[in-house]
């Protein structure tokens, strides 16, 4: 027990969530954060479709990875990726069909998240199994983070609503409008930006000299 | 760590390891694909057809969850009918394809029953800014009144565009007229402050101009199919 908890596996799951932030460290990510945060719960689908499919990823790559040929090794990577996100959103048309008709074009778009790609080549291919799932599941646990905050924010601010019940309706009498330029793309980079900022300022390790 | 690789004392660096690998895995990812995908097929059919049942049921703003019930307990027929505005067929319309189908004489329209008085539902497909827009519109008794509309898209500009599905740009539509001295002319979609010749009129959405002149054509155009079932 204490192998599959040592030291270097709770890094690699917890390092992501907080100083190694796919999203607001290694700046991965950020085209899918545009895009699906105008609203709480495609953030918290996205967050949480990204999550299974790079754990899973990491874990099949990484069982695989002494008997891929160098040479091919991204087009494997690509295959195995393109081949979960296809069965995730299958399996969201026909169990949560709702939620795949708001994602639509997005769960495709998780095939090119560099965060998957990125994991797979700077770690699975390079460790065990049961870290790469650490990896995996902390990587996009911390994407889901930063979906969620900026979502938050955006929804709240932009509509007035959290996922999708009102909140903010009540200060409409004392002239309260909602800010419609947070449902605009442009926005999701600022508060994006914003968080990066907030990271910073708090992380003396993430200040460059 | 990669030193643990090579067990089997085979190169996974030769070319002909290489071809069967990729070959290989192509052959398990396509089977492992196709298995999921015809599983689930039914599933998915299923929750298109509630969906299309769903977004008919909006045009005369009906809005239940319970999509099925309330879809047998409001459409009365699915018929077709053709460009003279005879009734083809009673039943069927449903499954017409509108976007590949639908010439002139295979148009579907819903009848339907709402407190006492028939509506008819009539679909619409035509083009946004960036893709295709479709939707219903629910038409009264006398086929002239607009009793409710529905509009969908595919990917229209978020905050501008697709500022039509909202009942904001919705609900100006109802009880407008499609019908001026008897022709069909439909409902014009204008810049606030234009007055449209003849027809009756809703406000585009600012900064929404194309996708606007989308729904003002896909109205024209679908409606001008049916001028003859319409008039009748």
């Amino acid at each position: 027990m204490s192998e599959l908890f040592s030291k270097n596996n709770k890094d690699a799951f917890l390092l992501p969530l907080g100083k190694n932030n796919p999203v607001t460290v290694q700046v991965l990510g950020i085209c899918s954060a545009l895009a699906v945060t105008a609203q709480l719960k495609p953030a918290l689908v996205m967050g949480l479709a990204v999550t299974v499919i790079v754990a899973f990823a990491n874990v099949i790559i990484s069982l695989i990875r002494n008997t891929i040929p160098m040479r091919i090794r991204i087009i494997v990577q690509l295959v195995v990726v393109a081949a979960l996100v296809t069965i995730v959103n299958q399996i969201l048309k026909a169990f949560a069909y709702d939620v795949s008709k708001e994602l639509s074009v997005y769960v495709g778009l998780i095939i090119t998240n560099c965060i998957l790609m990125g994991r797979l080549e700077a770690f699975a291919m390079m460790n065990k199994p049961w870290p790469s799932f650490l990896d995996g599941l902390g990587n996009g646990l911390g994407y889901a983070k930063i979906l969620v905050i900026v979502a938050f924010f955006r929804e709240l601010l932009g509509s007035g609503t959290l996922l999708g019940y009102d909140v903010l309706g009540w200060a409409q009498q004392f002239g309260y409008q909602n800010n419609g330029l947070m449902l605009m793309p442009a926005m999701a980079l600022i508060v994006v930006a914003c968080i990066i900022w907030w990271q910073r300022a708090h992380d003396k390790e993430l200040q460059e000299k | 760590m990669m030193s643990t690789e090579n067990k089997k004392g085979l190169s996974t660096n030769s070319n002909a390891y290489t071809l069967i690998y990729a070959a290989v895995l192509v052959v398990i990812v396509a089977f492992l694909l196709s298995f999921v995908a015809s599983t689930l097929k039914a599933r998915q059919d299923d929750n298109e057809r509630l969906d299309k049942k769903a977004q008919i049921l909006s045009a005369i703003g009906v809005n239940d969850d319970d999509t099925q019930a309330a879809y047998d307990k409001y459409v009365r027929a699915e018929q077709i009918v053709n460009a003279n505005g005879e009734v083809v067929k009673t039943e069927g319309g449903f499954d017409v394809d509108f976007n590949k189908q639908a010439d002139d004489n295979n148009l579907p329209v819903y009848v339907c029953e709402k407190d006492g008085q028939t509506k008819y539902i009539i679909p619409l497909r035509g083009n946004g800014l960036w893709g295709p827009i479709w939707g219903y519109i629910g038409l009264k008794e006398d086929k002239n009144t607009i009793e409710g509309i529905y509009f969908a898209h595919e990917s229209e500009t978020p905050g501008l565009g697709a500022e039509i599905v909202t009942d904001k740009f919705r609900d100006p539509f109802k009880d407008k007229q499609i019908k001026k001295n008897g022709e069909v002319v439909s409902v014009a979609v204008l810049k606030k402050g234009l007055t449209a010749d003849g027809q009756d009129q809703v406000d585009a959405i600012s900064g929404g101009t194309i996708t606007s002149n989308g729904v003002n054509e896909m109205l024209k155009t679908c409606l001008a199919k049916y001028k003859n079932f319409l008039t009748k």
